[in-house]
């Protein structure tokens, strides 16, 4: 009833593909971005910045990364945090290599030396399918842990083994460093996130991004048609590495400012993100960031509801987060097998017809 | 780009555009082609035929590329052809449908179409992740296309459904029409009517009728309803066992006692 497609007629197939297709999804996503972008940056303060939006800002960056490569391509990847650490420590190298690069290069250059690197570990992707190929991903993650870990070029000899972010900034505000300044790191982070997300609906919804999801849904179909199986691969790996990459820069650099490899981007941060996309809805824009926002976002509100509001100790509380998550993530995974994103697109199907859906 | 059209130019409508030579094509000690050798002329139907097991589905992918034959040659468009994969066999204009349906299941029948004309577009990375200029342009340029083929096939009332949801026969002619969308020089249809019941038969075989004619498309086709065979094919060649025992039009194959006798069988002394 309110929620509706009548009288929004499409004149052209420029209007047709267009990605919000009704004229109300358009508005709500126009006043989202107003919100994000004009209203968050006044009220941010250091605990929501640190605690809340910029992990889910950039886990969000790392999850369209990987549902690039597993939900539209269909190759699964547990190499994920081995991926952020080279998007970390390229960022490390080219912060203090090249002190006067502007950050915001640094970050995008850190993206593209993973893309390079997670071509490289793409190339088995042609001969082996499915759980193996997550098994050859899974070595990847413990090779390149354990290089970062190994050759201390890659944290400049320091004592500690750790990377720090030395301090960068944009327009005057500081973005890494002690000094950062939460607003402009909110916004650093939302920016890109815009910009990539962008991206990655303009490539899933064209010639590339179909021919990813021919690969996924039938490879000898796609073949005969015309795409190139290695190269459609390659270019999957090299595209979701190089998102997974500048999520890794700016995980180390805006969110954590120091880094130790093995605790940070260990296989544990690996199965985060994959649950994020599977949870979110596997080959949706969409579902990244619903399943990002889940796995993040109702964490600290449960915390909050239980330590700050109950008064529960803490321990107990971080407890029952895990049994309440584990039973929600089974929830939502019984009643929508899809994910989250197929859950929302079934209920606005069932929306457009409410209240008379005969 | 799809170079098909540009590779056939030069052949006149009922001069020989594809060959087979002398193909052989064994795996290990299993023979599945032995000594085959037919042509196709442009823009005929041309029906492959023969029991199970005979090496008609062999023969397709010998000439779109799944296979390569240890002895004989593929001539196309008056030229040998090299040992090529099959998605560069896809740019030469040869597009093809499977025996068992192979649409892309988490696409729509919109999408699956458009993933049809891969081989039309170009458009780089960099301007796709843009959008807005060539990749829009392309896109709209080559959705035109498609919503012909669609109109075509009469299947605009399933433009945006995923294809999964689609009954049997829709989903074949879905698949007819992501085969169409590449406009391809050759078409190859493997059992095209396989499963289908007389309407849905029908229907299919006025739609490769029409591709032959309004497309000048050369069809070969491999079909198991001999009723379908004989009314819409020009030439039939005929497999058993690998080995080719008939070839001619549809009336001179009839006859032909080999043929019968790989049909009906003979009694062994």
């Amino acid at each position: 009833m309110f929620y509706r497609q009548a009288g929004d007629f499409k004149k052209s197939y420029r209007e047709d593909i267009q990605t919000f297709a009704l004229r109300q999804d358009r508005r709500a996503y126009y006043v989202l971005m107003a919100i994000a972008f004009l209203v968050v940056p006044f009220f941010i303060n250091d605990y929501w910045a640190s605690a809340v939006l910029l992990p889910f800002l950039i886990l969000s960056i790392a999850a369209l990364g990987l549902n690039i490569l597993t939900g539209y391509c269909g190759q699964v990847s547990l190499g994920t945090g081995g991926f952020m650490a080279v998007g970390a420590y390229a960022c490390y190298k080219i912060m203090t290599s090249f002190p006067d690069l502007n950050i915001m290069i640094v970050v995008l250059l850190a993206g593209l030396v993973t893309a390079l690197v997670g071509l490289v570990f793409g190339i088995p992707s042609l001969r082996i399918k499915g759980f193996y190929l997550a098994v050859a991903t899974l070595a990847a993650q413990f090779f390149l842990v354990w290089l970062f870990n190994k050759v201390p070029w890659f944290y400049n000899y320091s004592a500690s083994g750790q990377i720090n972010a030395p301090a960068r900034s944009m327009f005057g505000f500081n973005i890494t460093g002690a000094e950062a300044h939460a607003p402009a790191r909110y916004l650093f982070c939302l920016a890109l996130v815009v910009l990539l997300a962008w991206a990655a609906r303009n490539l899933t919804r064209g010639r590339m991004g179909r021919s990813w999801m021919a690969i996924r849904d039938m490879d000898i179909a796609a073949e005969i048609i015309g795409v190139d199986p290695l190269k459609t691969k390659l270019s999957a790996f090299a595209i979701s590495s190089f998102y997974i990459g500048v999520a890794g820069a700016l995980f180390f650099s805006v969110y954590l400012g120091a880094v130790e490899v093995g605790e940070v981007f260990g296989i544990n941060q690996s199965f985060l993100v994959l649950f994020m996309i599977i949870i979110g809805g596997l080959g949706s824009i969409m579902g990244s960031f619903i399943g990002a926002a889940f796995l993040i976002l109702v964490p600290v509100l449960l915390k909050n509801v239980m330590v700050n509001g109950f008064g529960w100790p803490t321990d107990i509380a971080a407890h029952i987060e895990f049994i309440l998550i584990g039973g929600l993530i089974m929830l939502f995974l019984i009643v929508e097998p899809h994910g989250l994103a197929q859950l929302w697109r079934i209920a606005k199907e069932k929306l457009l017809l409410w209240p008379f859906p005969h | 780009m799809n170079k098909g059209a540009a590779l056939s130019s030069g052949i006149d409508t009922g001069e020989e555009i594809l060959s087979v030579r002398n193909i052989s094509l064994s795996f290990g000690g299993v023979k599945a082609l032995t000594d085959i050798s037919f042509d196709l002329l442009k823009g005929e139907v041309r029906a492959i035929i023969g029991p199970n097991g005979a090496g008609k589905s062999s023969m397709l992918n010998v000439i779109n590329g799944f296979y390569h034959p240890q002895q004989g040659e593929v001539w196309y468009c008056g030229s040998k052809r090299k040992s090529l994969k099959p998605h560069q066999i896809a740019y030469q204009g040869i597009a093809r449908t499977f025996q068992n349906i192979a649409l892309f299941k988490g696409m729509s029948t919109l999408d699956n179409i458009m993933t049809g004309r891969f081989t039309h577009m170009r458009s780089n990375i960099v301007s796709q992740a843009f959008w807005r200029g060539p990749a829009e342009r392309e896109e709209i340029a080559n959705r035109e296309k498609v919503e012909d083929i669609i109109e075509f096939l009469e299947i605009q009332a399933i433009r945006k459904t995923p294809v999964g949801r689609l009954p049997y026969g829709l989903q074949k002619r879905v698949e007819l029409g992501r085969a169409l969308a590449a406009e391809p020089v050759l078409l190859l249809l493997d059992e095209p009517m396989a499963g289908m019941n007389i309407e849905e038969k029908e229907d299919m075989s006025r739609f490769i009728l029409d591709v032959q004619q309004e497309f000048g498309t050369t069809i070969a086709l491999i079909e198991h309803d001999m009723g379908v065979v004989m009314d819409i094919s020009d030439r039939v060649v005929v497999l058993d066992y690998g080995k080719k025992i008939g070839d001619g039009t549809p009336d001179e194959v009839r006859n032909n006692q080999a043929v019968i006798d790989a049909y009906l069988g003979v009694p062994h002394e």
